[in-house]
């Protein structure tokens, strides 16, 4: 327990040298903020204007003093309002939140369902025709860019077989299926040849041989021993890509009009919606301390060596 | 006693396994010339690319345009008349020499930084992890788009935001195998022998390490190269009328139902590159680094 405390503490420097580098860079941007909030509305204004609208964002402050409010302003649960829409920072992000949570959810349960029995099958059936076979795919599958699959997907799935809507038509269970497939096809391909490969390790050790010379059956050893040494490995993986499938894939919810934290982030960077990148900065800081310190606690209760060392230093 | 666990030995396992291995490597030998090979055409290709496209990538005929895929135009024309079997065949230009110059890139400074770390310790070693995790933990697009926003678009800024995430991982590499190397008997004696630092880390750790750092910078290509395509989706990368393959795809995203060779075209290209590097990345590790192979 005061091992996690420690780790969560570790998320304030972090925290803090993140945002400051994207306050940092995003003031080095050069063009100015509210001259392109109203040329993106179209609207000429008067330089009085600006200036006042300036002031009014804290924007005619040195940098350092702008970037303390906001450390402050934060702290008290106070993330701004955006630029662009006025609406707080932090209920558009909550908002958009849900979306990005259900396709994380879809495409994690589809590539567990799809990579962790075809990863076991392959190794069980190493270097037969169904090994060969499977590995052929994942190679095929590490060579597409996620775009380019969702793109065939759509191709095949909406357009020639008509079976689900091209693009999202709502935060929905239909629409989420393509864009979570597409996200599964990507991993899956990743995580089959992993799956193998640990649990090809695993039955080369000699405690397998020793079992089964023992005359334990094939598959209790495989689901019973082998499993559970693999696992350690399989939960990292799925840690992290839960990790970055919480910071919404910019590129597939745009495809497909997912209206989730990934696509909030493109649109707000292209109107240059400073208080929501900052908001979703820190997202992606706490997502990454967070899913680093489950994996280690994960391997705290998968590993009894690393249990028992910590316990003893 | 000793001798008869030896014959026993040879008459049993060991013999052929000696053959399986060799039987092995000259398969390896193959895979590593053939793909070799091929990733090199592509290369040699790319930079040809110019003179080898049958039509002008950039010259628009209106009144071809659209058109399916046939002998004149094996992937169709794109919505300006262009030939899209030309501007897939340009674009591999832009698509694989700023991947090889952005990996070429993360390979060297990541591993300088990597040695450095290792070699000196304390206080600069902390400071320098604690930048890359920070770089770690920097969401990749944000950075991309940051950049894109401080530099302006272009492949050139893509690149850019890449190699700032990307350095870490080779500093990770570069740092560990540094460490491992550093407590080793040999360095020790050529310490104790006089060597320079500059010295005992180019002539001595630099070859040592140099295989790992390889075979990472190898099985990145692949990834790199979608990475790269993946931001010029975005829109943060090349930008029209350059040709990309990623730029294209985006481009041309919303023929996607009426004419899919358009958008199809130069994702087939990303695909069969990508796949090239990847093989001759895999075949690499497997002959610098044999016990992962399988």
């Amino acid at each position: 327990m005061n091992y996690a405390l420690k780790r969560i503490l570790q998320l304030i420097p972090i925290l803090i040298g993140i945002t400051f580098l994207s306050f940092a860079m995003m003031r080095l941007a050069g063009s100015d903020v509210v001259q392109e909030l109203y040329s993106n509305r179209g609207t000429e204004v008067a330089q009085e204007v600006i200036d006042a609208k300036r002031a009014e964002l804290g924007l005619d402050q040195p940098f350092l003093t702008q970037y303390v409010n906001w450390f402050v302003n934060m702290l008290h649960g106070d993330m701004g309002n955006s630029y662009v829409s006025g609406s707080p920072v932090f209920t558009t992000f909550i908002n958009k939140l849900p979306a990005t949570l259900i396709l994380t959810v879809m495409s994690i349960i589809l590539t567990v369902v799809i990579s962790i029995p075809l990863g076991i099958l392959s190794a069980v059936r190493h270097d037969r025709f169904t090994d060969l076979l499977l590995r052929f795919c994942s190679f095929i599958g590490n060579a597409m860019p996620n775009f380019f699959v969702g793109m065939l997907l759509m191709q095949l799935l909406s357009i020639k077989l008509n079976l689900l809507p091209v693009i999202a038509t709502g935060v929905n269970f239909r629409s989420a299926l393509m864009p979570a497939l597409t996200l599964a096809i990507s991993m899956s391909a990743k995580y089959m040849r992993q799956v193998r490969a640990t649990v090809l390790e695993e039955l080369n050790k000699p405690y397998v041989q020793g079992a089964k010379a023992r005359g334990v059956t094939d598959r209790v050893i495989l689901w019973k021993n082998v499993m559970k040494s693999s696992l350690l490995t399989i939960v990292t993986l799925l840690a992290l890509s839960i990790g970055s499938l919480l910071g919404g894939t910019a590129i597939i919810e745009s495809i497909f009009m997912w209206d989730g934290v990934g696509k909030l982030a493109v649109d707000s960077i292209e109107m240059r919606d400073y208080p929501i990148i900052l908001a979703y900065v820190m997202w992606m800081a706490i997502i990454y301390v967070i899913v680093n310190l489950i994996t280690d606690l994960l391997y705290h209760q998968l590993d009894p060596r690393i249990r028992l060392g910590v316990t003893k230093g | 006693m000793n001798h008869t666990a030896l014959s026993s030995d040879f008459n049993t396992g060991k013999a052929p396994t000696v053959r399986a291995k060799k039987i092995h490597k000259n398969t390896l030998k193959t895979r590593l010339i053939v793909f070799g090979v091929l990733a090199a055409a592509l290369v040699i290709l790319a930079f040809f690319s110019e003179y080898l496209c049958p039509y002008d990538p950039y010259v628009q005929d209106l009144s071809m345009a659209k058109a399916a895929p046939s002998l004149a135009h094996p992937f169709g024309t794109d919505r300006y008349g262009r030939d899209m079997l030309s501007r897939v065949i340009v674009g591999s230009r832009t698509s694989i020499y700023s991947t090889l110059l952005l990996v070429g890139f993360i390979t060297v400074f990541g591993s300088f930084i990597g040695i450095i770390c290792a070699w000196t310790g304390r206080w600069l070693d902390a400071l320098l992890m604690r930048i890359s995790d920070l770089f770690l933990a920097f969401p990749g697009l944000v950075f991309a788009l940051a950049v894109a926003a401080v530099l302006g678009g272009g492949v050139q800024n893509a690149i850019i935001a890449l190699a700032a995430i990307s350095w870490p991982k080779y500093a990770r590499v570069a740092r560990s195998q540094t460490l491992a190397q550093k407590e080793s008997v040999y360095l020790r004696a050529a310490r104790l022998s006089g060597c320079s630092t500059a010295k005992l880390i180019l002539k001595h750790i630099l070859p040592n390490i140099f295989g790992p750092i390889l075979v990472t910078a190898m099985l990145d290509i692949g990834t790199m190269m979608m990475e790269l395509a993946g931001l010029s989706f975005l829109g943060l990368g090349a930008s029209p009328p350059v040709a990309e393959w990623g730029s294209m795809m985006s481009d041309t995203r919303n023929l996607l139902t009426t004419h899919p060779w358009v958008t199809l075209a130069p994702g087939f290209a990303i695909f069969v590159s990508v796949m090239i590097f990847n093989l001759f990345g895999d075949t690499v590790r497997d002959w610098l680094d044999p016990g992962n192979g399988r």
